[in-house]
């Protein structure tokens, strides 16, 4: 894609992500946090191809690095976007919760 | 056609994968379906990763197995154990990991095309080093404060903005010597690096412990931008997109947390505000004295009452109370008592950290109410029972014009028949302000642990 393009997706995303995240209740703003930085971890796609395309040994070394980091923000993230929205109950399911 | 088939596959699956990260956004709006939300942000996560392995670019597999079983085990181990009141600086570890991984792609395809690039390029590239390396240092710095490790008073330097600002404008300086001396492109983007690295630090260690969650939102947001920028090196959508929302996503929430304490972005960067929190009050030594209860008589007190609204402060999670807490109100709403929580925005160490804390120990989330749902309601309140909280509820921020304080929106605990405070001591809050409501005529204090004083009011409950 050309420079262009590129910059209408980034600008339209951006209006989309605010139309989004307004409609998050206060309630979920952690989560919604720890998973969004999961998402920022899609950098781990640049990260992929730097390790693997057989480049200079610093080149992979970098991007080996970057596989690890961006992996523990993906992994961290969404786990522990799940454990924290697993324990958000409504009233009714409490007692079945509890048996 | 310019576009072979394979690109163009690439290309398509990308976009799914962007949909499923917008569905799964989406889906945060109800605790209904945010579970199954963040289920579609994996989802997409994984179509992206599954893609990105079949790219004919990639020769050998043995380094990416590797920096992914390891990266996978950390994280996964990571996200186990953590404490939920140590989820703040767990997710501002998880940032600065996005934004180093973001600005060593950045720094591994410039490398790769051996400074080569065009001017467009040359300015993401750089722009992807700086936020990256800037997201990775004052992140850990964040952690450091958050953890202990570091204290949370701010820390300010001499000539401090004065350094920061020399430190921003050496930044610009390098891009333009990259375009301008291309050859020396190595040279440039270290510099860059050094200089980003050491601005992150700057850039947090005069903002104090309590203004943290604002730091964490505005973290969150710029490794959002970095992976945005890298995606703009690298000419790939998804990482735009998913940059551009997560982006979207910390700057919202930035702005949430500082107008829920009536200040500007500008204010909690630069103003280096705070204490180490509890220890320090300004002020006057304090003379007066207050009526102190007993956990009995605050049992009584509560026996009596039809309708109580709990404001939980971070207290009460420190001193691992709010399970005993839970016990207490459901005893209290098995005797027809009518109970509810009042939430502060600014409740916890990041926004919605309360919320959590309570979901943890089994409040379902019908009774977690927000300060502006729940305001109006105190009026009509037997009794307002805060445990753990003391800024969220100072009067100061009503009337006080030289307050650090003054023009934060508080709960109307006043308004309640009786306040009922347990509190260690009369100590002051993370702004380092006295609390008028202490000494209010229908407030009774509590002095003492959280736990042991809720574990008493639970024994005293039972035996009526």
């Amino acid at each position: 894609m050309d420079l262009l393009s590129l910059f209408t997706v980034f600008v339209l995303a951006i209006f989309v992500g605010n139309e989004l995240i307004s409609k998050v209740p206060p309630l979920l703003h952690t989560p919604l946090m720890s998973g969004s930085n999961g998402i920022s971890g899609i950098t781990i796609v640049g990260a992929l191809v730097a390790t693997g395309a057989g480049h200079s040994t610093l080149a992979t070394v970098l991007g080996v690095l970057a596989v690890i980091a961006a992996t523990i923000n993906v992994v961290g993230g969404f786990m522990v976007t799940d454990r924290m929205l697993e324990m958000f109950k409504p009233k009714k399911d409490k007692k079945a919760v509890k048996e | 056609m310019s576009l072979d088939f394979f690109t163009q596959l690439t290309s398509i699956v990308y976009l799914i994968a962007a949909v499923f990260f917008i569905l799964g956004l989406k889906k945060l709006s109800s605790p209904k379906t945010a579970r199954q939300g963040n289920l579609f942000a994996m989802i997409g996560m994984l179509i992206a990763v599954l893609m990105t392995l079949f790219d004919r670019n990639i020769l050998s597999y043995e380094y990416i197995i590797l920096g992914l079983i390891i990266g996978g085990a950390i994280g996964a181990i990571s996200a186990k154990k953590v404490q939920m009141t140590s989820m703040p600086q767990m997710v501002a570890l998880f940032n600065g990991f996005g934004g180093i991984a973001s600005a060593l792609v950045a720094f591994a395809e410039l490398y790769q095309q051996a400074g080569d690039v065009a001017l467009h390029e040359n300015i993401t590239i750089s722009l992807s080093l700086l936020v990256g390396m800037v997201t990775f240092t004052g992140s850990l710095i964040a952690y450091a404060k958050l953890q202990g490790i570091m204290r949370g008073a701010p820390i300010v330097l001499p000539l401090h903005q004065i350094l920061n600002f020399l430190l921003l404008i050496g930044s610009v300086a390098l891009v333009i010597l990259a375009v301008m001396y291309p050859t020396e492109y190595i040279l440039w983007a270290l510099i860059l690096l050094v200089l980003a690295a050491i601005f992150g630090v700057t850039f947090v260690i005069p903002i104090g412990g309590a203004d943290m969650p604002v730091v964490i939102s505005l973290l969150n947001s710029y490794s959002g931008i970095a992976a945005a920028m890298t995606g703009f090196v690298l000419g790939n959508s998804v990482l735009i997109i998913a940059g551009a929302l997560v982006g979207a996503s910390g700057i919202i929430l930035t702005n949430i947390m500082c107008v829920a304490m009536n200040r500007s972005i500008a204010n909690v960067l630069f103003g280096a505000v705070g204490t180490d929190g509890g220890a320090t009050a300004t002020g006057e030594k304090e003379t007066r004295t207050v009526t102190s209860y007993t956990a009995v008589d605050a049992g009584i007190m509560l026996d009596q009452a039809q309708s109580v609204i709990i404001v939980p402060g971070y207290g009460l999670a420190v001193a691992q109370a709010q399970h005993v807490l839970q016990e207490m109100a459901q005893i209290l709403m098995d005797r027809g008592v009518k109970v509810r929580y009042a939430i502060h925005p600014v409740a916890g160490r990041m926004p919605g950290h309360m919320n959590v804390l309570m979901a943890e120990a089994n409040v379902s989330y019908d009774l977690l109410l927000e300060m502006d749902e729940i305001n109006d309601d105190f009026q009509d309140t037997d009794v307002a029972l805060v445990i753990g909280a003391n800024d969220v509820i100072n009067p100061a921020a009503r009337t006080k014009k030289d307050s650090p304080l003054y023009g934060m929106p508080i709960l109307n605990v006043d308004q309640a028949r009786t306040v009922m405070i347990v509190k260690r001591s009369l100590g002051a809050g993370f702004a380092g302000e006295g609390n008028e409501m202490f000494f209010d005529e229908k407030t009774m204090m509590v002095f003492g642990d959280a736990k042991k004083v809720i574990t008493d009011l639970v024994k005293t409950l039972k035996a009526e």
